[in-house]
């Protein structure tokens, strides 16, 4: 067999084959059992100590909502503030610029939501200070955050009625120390022994073997490349994100990286069965996603594998398949696969770029980010799926005439009206949002900002349409990842997408929170022949059928007008 | 609120020094004993340093292995690709002309087989690879501009050609960097 598949079903082989013990020890961490990593409490007490926080506080969800936001909120002004005067902080060796206050407001926060969109290039846009004590600072915190949100969850789960749902501090805390510090460490060593630089030199200047003068951008990019992967983060040292040769020098530095993205969104849906002991529930959830996942990667590996039927026409040979925005290191089925599994975690770093990839592979790119559940963000991901598992429940319970019951809680109206509130979002804010932008692109062309938005698109026709809608879905869904040629390092695309990224990622982490919490304080009511099976085969494809059915009817038209459109034209 | 705001500022803080200060510089210090010393691997050509293994170069001399196309002239202090998309009529020129270029120094080669990797342009237009089908279809125009036998420079291809991981996953690469400091270091 090729070895591009190969190398493939290798890397999702290996995934697995770490999710398994990774999520046995998730659990433990959780749990407070012994492990290895205990070696960390010293510190985390004095952090504690330092911070004036009982640990042993227990939180209702409220609590638990507060004390995140209150957190996000101090990280934020902290962000915004050194973005917006990071010229006058040390560690600048490449002299570089402060961000414009609209870049800082959208830095800020979408590294703050986990999405890491960036508007700016790594190499020119921000400082070493800057990318370690604010980026790669957030990169950490936003990825605990949403697992800290997910932990909460669990507990509701796990118990039979329960308010007190554990310390925000102490999940928080571990999350970061006992598991994602420890992970990243490991993952960046690999990456540089592999030739990813670590040190904190400034940019270096060679002559190369032909007399050009050649400058070439470094820094300490290890350790960001580590978190920007474990956290589901996205966002890169380099422009390139991880095609750049540095930050992703050869195939093992890939089979790392890609590991190191979806391991905890897969250890986490294991995790969820252990730790409140309904394995089969959580082992239907990974099937479906599973299934969900092979759904996208099928239609894309075979557009990327079959080259672009333009410059097949034009009568050169695509041996491996389409190479524009691609490295050879990878080739098409890796970058494929790459993303693929980039768009359904929301990570949204990439190996080659979306923008140049086929209009079919685009099409599936868009729904993974729709989507936004198959495995899913460090925590976010069986949140976003959660709340897919009310609507069904809600669905079945109406088909056969009961009042729906979840986990042994009754399901009732306040918690359907948030779970379809959080459904009906994504929607509105991607259609709104790309609408915005069309009406502005065809009204106001020649607006007077830093581009005019007769400039933004870097593609004509259905794929320009598709740039701005790829930028807003992925907004929404805090992926990150773009069709780069749109020209987004401007006034309107760093505010709207700014707000589009706050409301797209507290909502979601709000709402299945307060249902997990609201359903949790109810009565306990113990399982008969009548309550409706939540981990039976059946019911996954209940689920299934939710998500494709809700999916289809909001976003059809537009993706029609987009990648569908484009492929029409593009295989006529 | 108010209750959590003080924490949170001061354990922001500590994690800020943990995190943003103390994991990094950890891994510079451990990159010391890497290849490269985490500053990059460079390669060498008659005692100086000519590049980085890492970073594609521009090659647009006859007598050298080409690279690949780059959106940013390989110029190494930014990255990042054309971003055009499959069927963008601009874009399909440019290939068109790089076709065209390509044949008119290699006028051994048929146009059906050049590889599209030589037309299209890299992710982050500082791609330091070639597959080895890229790497064979020059040799013919870099005999002749040297005058090495061919044979010879198939197999300075061949020793410079890393297989797949274990033989089995992934690409087989092309170094063109260190292919090319080969080239000019045979005798």
């Amino acid at each position: 067999m090729n070895t591009e598949i190969l190398g493939v079903i290798a890397t999702y082989g290996l995934t697995l084959l770490l999710a398994w013990p990774l999520a046995r020890y998730f659990v433990k961490v959780f749990r407070g059992d012994k492990v290895w990593s205990d070696f960390m409490s010293p510190l985390e007490r004095l952090f504690f100590k330092f911070s004036g926080i009982n640990p042993k506080e227990e939180m209702d969800w409220k609590q638990h909502m507060k004390a995140l936001l209150t957190i996000n909120l101090v990280w934020f002004v902290y962000a915004f503030f050194a973005l917006f005067f990071q010229d006058k902080l040390p560690l600048n060796p490449d002299g570089n610029p402060g961000q414009s206050a609209d870049l800082a407001f959208n830095s800020a926060i979408s590294f703050l939501v986990n999405c890491n969109l960036q508007h700016y290039s790594g190499e020119t846009g921000v400082t070493y200070f800057t990318q370690l004590f604010v980026l790669a600072f957030l990169q950490f915190v936003s990825a605990a955050t949403g697992i800290a949100a997910l932990i909460v969850v669990f507990k509701a789960f796990k118990e039979k009625t329960v308010t007190k749902l554990g310390n925000f501090w102490e999940i928080f805390l571990k999350t970061t120390t006992r598991i994602l510090l420890p992970f990243s460490l490991l993952i960046a060593i690999i990456l540089i022994f592999n030739g990813t630089p670590a040190s904190f030199a400034g940019k270096a200047s060679v002559v190369t073997l032909q007399g050009d003068t050649m400058n070439v951008s470094r820094g300490p990019a290890a350790g960001f490349i580590a978190i920007k992967h474990l956290g589901t983060n996205g966002g890169g040292w380099f422009g390139a994100n991880s095609a750049h040769p540095f930050e992703n020098p050869n195939y093992v530095g890939y089979i790392t990286e890609m590991v190191a993205q979806v391991v905890i969104p897969i250890a986490m849906v294991f995790a969820l069965g252990m730790f409140i002991q309904r394995r089969k529930f959580a082992n239907v959830i990974f099937g479906i996603m599973t299934i969900g996942m092979i759904c996208l990667l099928i239609p894309t590996m075979q557009a990327e594998m079959s080259g672009n039927p333009a410059l097949a026409h034009m009568g050169v040979q695509q041996l491996t398949g389409s190479m524009e925005g691609k490295e050879v290191r990878f080739g098409p089925a890796g970058t494929g696969y790459w993303s693929t599994v980039t768009t359904i975690i929301s990570t949204g770093s990439i190996c080659g770029f979306h923008d140049s990839m086929m209009p079919m592979t685009g099409l599936m790119q868009l729904l993974g980010m729709m989507l936004n559940c198959l495995y899913g963000g460090c925590g976010v991901g069986i949140l976003n799926y959660y709340i897919y598992v009310i609507i069904a429940v809600f669905i079945s319970g109406l088909m056969v005439g009961r009042t729906p019951e979840f986990m042994g809680h009754k399901l009732e109206a306040r918690e359907v009206k948030i779970a379809a509130l959080i459904t009906l979002l994504s929607p509105f804010l991607i259609l709104a949002g790309t609408a915005i932008a069309c009406f502005v692109l065809v009204h106001y062309p020649n607006a007077d900002w830093a581009m005019k938005p007769s400039a933004w698109l870097n593609n004509p026709g259905y794929h320009g349409f598709s740039e701005m809608l790829y930028e807003m879905t992925s907004s929404n869904a805090n992926n990150g990842s773009g069709f780069e040629g749109l020209g987004d390092g401007n006034v309107f695309w760093n505010v709207s997408t700014g707000f589009v990224l706050i409301l797209g990622r507290y909502l979601p982490i709000i709402g299945p929170v307060a249902i997990a919490g609201i359903m949790g304080s109810k009565k306990y009511i113990p399982e008969s022949a009548g309550t409706l099976r939540t981990d039976s085969i059946t019911f996954g494809g209940m689920t299934f059928a939710v998500i494709v059915i809700l999916t289809a009817l909001s976003y059809f038209p537009a993706l029609a007008l987009g990648p569908i459109a484009e492929y029409f034209s593009l295989y006529k | 609120m108010k209750k959590y705001l003080l924490p949170s500022i001061k354990l922001t803080i500590l994690l800020v020094v943990l995190l943003g200060g103390l994991y990094p510089l950890l891994l510079a210090g451990i990159a010391k004993l890497a290849p490269g010393k985490g500053d990059g691997v460079t390669v060498m050509h008659n005692g100086k340093v000519v590049g980085f293994e890492q970073i594609g170069q521009k090659f647009t001399q006859d007598k050298y292995f080409w690279s690949r196309p780059s959106a940013v002239d390989y110029n190494a202090a930014g990255s990042g690709g054309s971003n055009k998309s499959a069927n963008n009529p601009d874009y399909l020129k440019v290939v068109q002309e790089r076709i065209d270029t390509f044949l008119v120094h290699n006028p051994d080669v048929k146009k059906s087989e050049i590889p599209a990797e030589l037309v299209t342009a890299s992710a982050s237009g500082l791609d330091p690879h070639l597959s080895p089908v890229a790497a064979y279809i020059q040799v013919a125009r870099i005999a002749k501009a040297r005058g090495i036998p061919a044979d010879k420079l198939k197999q300075l291809i061949a020793d410079n050609t890393k297989a797949p991981v274990l033989g089995m996953f992934g690409t087989p690469t092309v170094n063109v960097l260190k292919l090319n400091v080969a080239l000019d270091e045979l005798k």
